[in-house]
C-alpha cells in the first residue's frame, strides 16, 4: 500500500494513543452517570471533575467557568445565541468579524433574523482585525464582540488580548473560538480579558464529539439545551464522560508538549512557505507571515484552481485542503479570502497545508518535491500561463 | 476502499486528460466560462473532410482551468467529438460525456454543460470565419451561452 501523509490536522486530528488509554476504563468498567449517588455515580463525578480542573489549568480558568458540550460548533451557537438572549434588555447590537466559522456567521444570521442589530468587523490582507475599529464600533446597545483566536483556514492569529481589553473597558462581553488555537499557542483568559472561549478535542488529538465554552463567572448567557440542568444547569445532557477525559488527557499532553512543538511546527511552516514561494512562480502567501498558527501554510498558485491541486496531490499520497469555490457546496470562493481582499480569480488557487504532531521533515520534503511539478502540470492544461 | 467523491472514470480522465494543448492554425476556437467563476475552458478545432466529402472534426485540443470536473468533461468531449461529422459532433450531448464517466456529483454537471457549450461556440467561431450560413441551432445556442457568460461576469 501506498504511504498516505497526512496534512490536514487543521480539519481534524487523529487520537494519540496515550488519549485513548487514559480513556479506556471509561467505556465498560467506569463507565456511570456523574450524577448518580452511589459508587457508579462518584467514580464518573471524580473523573469529570478531575478533566474540568485539567481544562480550566490550561487557560488560567476556575474549573466551575468550564461547561462540556458536543462540539466547537455547539460552544459557539451556545456563546452567541445564549449571550444575546440573556442580555437583549440592554441591547441587541453584536459586533462579529468576517472571517468566523460559518457555525458563528450562521448563528449571527440566524440572530439577525430573530431582531438582533449584526455587525461585521473588517479585516486587512493577512486577515488582521484592528482592535481600535473595534473601539469605534462598540455602542451603548452593543452586547458582544465575538472575534476567533486564530482562523481555520488562513492561521492569522488575531489581537485578542487587545480587543478583550477594550470590550472589558466598555463593558461588553468578549467571546472568542479557540477551535484552532487552544493547545497550540498559549491562552490566558484572565489576562486576555476573555469572557467566553470556545475550545474543541478533536483538533488537538482528543476524540470527536466533545469540546468546551469557557463562561468566566458572572456572564448572563441563557442555555441552548434545557433538561437535567447537568453543567451548572448551562447545558443539559448526560454528560459524556469517556470523551471528557480523553479531551483533558489531549489538553495535558498538548500543554506539556507546546513550548518544543510549536518550535518544531514553525520551523517546517517556514520551511514550506520559503521553498514554495521561491520555487513555484506566481505563488503567494495567504495570511500573516509571523502572527500566524505554528501548524499552518496556506498559498495560492495563479492560473490553477485548488481542487484540482487537491486531488493531485492525492493520488500521490497527500492529505490537503483547499477553501476553493469548485470544492465548496455553494460554488462560492471562500468568505475568509475574500474578506481579504482578493479577487475570485485568486482565491480559487488555493491550498491549505495543516501539519501535526506526527508530520515528520520527510513528510514536508515529500510534499515539498512533487508540488512544484503538480502546479507546474496544472498550469499546462490550463488556458493561461506565465507570460514572460 | 474509501468512498470517493468522483467515479475512477473521472479520476483517470484527470490524471490523464486526452488531448489538451493549443492546436496551432487552428480552424475555430471556443472560449466559454472565466477566471472569477473558478472554470474556464479553451476548445480548439482543425476541420478536414472525409471520404464523403463532408466536414470532419480532425483534431481537438483543449485548454481547461477549473477543478477535477471540468478537466475531466474536457477529455472526454474531445473524444467524442474526434473524427466525427461536424453535424453528427454537435449532437453530442451533456449525458453522452456523463455516461462516458460513469457519473459525476450532481454539483458538477454544470462543468458537462461547459464542454458542450465550449464545442459549439468552436464549430460557431468556424463557421463564422469561413462565412458559411449558420445553421439556426448553432446560432440560437450562441445567443444563450453568451447572455450567461454576461451574466456571470461579477
Amino acid at each position: 500500500m501506498k504511504k498516505r501523509i497526512y496534512l490536514d490536522y487543521a480539519a481534524t486530528t487523529s487520537i494519540d494513543p496515550r488519549v485513548v488509554k487514559a480513556m479506556s476504563p471509561y467505556f465498560t468498567g467506569k463507565f456511570g452517570n456523574p450524577a448518580s449517588l452511589h459508587y457508579f455515580g462518584n467514580e464518573a463525578a471524580e473523573a469529570l471533575d478531575k478533566s474540568r480542573e485539567v481544562i480550566a489549568g490550561a487557560m488560567n480558568a476556575d474549573p466551575d467557568e468550564i461547561i462540556f458540550t458536543s462540539s466547537a460548533t455547539e460552544s459557539n451557537n451556545t456563546a452567541i445565541k445564549g449571550v444575546a438572549f440573556a442580555n437583549k434588555e440592554k441591547g441587541k447590537h453584536i459586533l462579529v468579524s468576517p472571517i468566523e466559522h460559518d457555525c458563528i456567521l450562521n448563528s449571527a444570521l440566524w440572530l439577525k433574523k430573530q431582531g438582533f442589530d449584526i455587525e461585521y468587523l473588517s479585516v486587512d490582507g493577512y486577515g488582521l482585525i484592528d482592535p481600535e475599529e473595534v473601539r469605534m464600533k462598540i455602542r451603548k446597545d452593543t452586547i458582544l464582540v465575538s472575534v476567533m483566536h486564530a482562523n481555520n483556514e488562513v492561521g492569522t492569529i488575531e489581537p485578542i488580548a487587545e480587543i478583550g481589553k477594550i470590550c472589558r473597558e466598555k463593558g461588553v462581553y468578549f467571546h472568542t473560538d479557540a477551535a484552532q488555537s487552544f493547545g497550540k499557542v498559549p491562552i490566558d483568559v484572565k489576562k486576555m480579558n476573555i469572557d467566553l472561549l470556545t475550545a474543541s478535542s478533536q483538533k488537538m488529538y482528543g476524540p470527536k464529539g466533545v469540546a468546551c465554552l469557557y463562561v468566566r463567572k458572572g456572564v448572563r448567557m441563557e442555555p441552548l439545551l434545557h433538561g437535567g440542568g447537568q453543567e451548572s444547569g448551562k447545558r443539559s445532557s448526560t454528560v459524556n464522560v469517556v470523551s471528557i477525559v480523553g479531551f483533558a488527557k489531549a489538553v495535558e499532553i498538548c500543554l506539556a508538549e507546546m513550548g518544543k512543538e510549536s518550535k518544531r511546527l514553525i520551523k517546517l511552516r517556514d520551511k514550506i512557505i520559503k521553498t514554495v514561494l521561491k520555487k513555484i512562480p506566481d505563488s503567494y502567501l495567504n495570511g500573516h507571515p509571523k502572527d500566524r498558527l505554528p501548524n499552518n501554510v496556506n498559498v495560492r498558485f495563479s492560473f490553477v484552481e485548488g481542487e484540482s491541486i487537491l486531488f493531485q496531490l492525492d493520488a500521490l499520497g497527500i492529505a490537503v485542503s483547499t477553501a476553493s469555490a469548485c470544492s465548496s457546496p455553494k460554488l462560492e470562493p471562500s468568505h475568509v479570502l475574500m474578506a481579504m481582499g482578493l479577487k475570485h480569480e485568486e482565491a480559487h488557487g488555493s491550498l491549505r497545508v495543516s501539519m501535526g504532531r506526527w508530520t515528520t521533515e520527510k513528510d514536508v520534503d515529500y510534499l515539498l518535491k512533487v508540488l512544484p511539478g503538480t502546479i507546474s502540470k496544472l498550469r499546462e492544461i490550463s488556458p493561461h500561463k506565465i507570460h514572460g | 476502499m474509501a468512498k470517493s467523491f468522483y467515479s475512477k472514470e473521472v479520476i483517470k480522465h484527470f490524471q490523464k486528460p486526452h488531448n489538451y494543448g493549443k492546436i496551432k492554425g487552428y480552424d475555430g476556437l471556443g472560449k466559454v466560462g472565466n477566471m472569477i467563476c473558478g472554470d474556464e475552458m479553451w476548445l480548439y478545432i482543425k476541420v478536414g473532410k472525409d471520404k464523403k466529402g463532408e466536414e470532419i472534426i480532425k483534431d481537438v485540443k483543449f485548454e481547461t482551468f477549473g477543478c477535477v470536473a471540468a478537466i475531466a468533461t474536457s477529455s472526454v468531449l474531445t473524444d467524442l467529438v474526434k473524427g466525427k461529422t461536424i453535424k453528427e459532433a454537435l449532437k453530442v450531448k451533456k449525458d453522452d460525456i456523463v455516461k462516458v464517466l460513469g457519473e459525476l456529483p450532481p454539483i458538477k454537471l454544470h462543468c458537462s454543460v461547459l464542454a458542450i457549450d465550449a464545442f459549439s461556440e468552436a464549430v460557431y467561431d468556424y463557421y463564422s470565419k469561413k462565412k458559411k450560413e449558420m445553421p439556426k441551432s448553432l446560432e440560437e445556442r450562441h445567443q444563450i451561452i453568451i447572455k450567461r457568460e454576461a451574466n456571470h461576469e461579477h
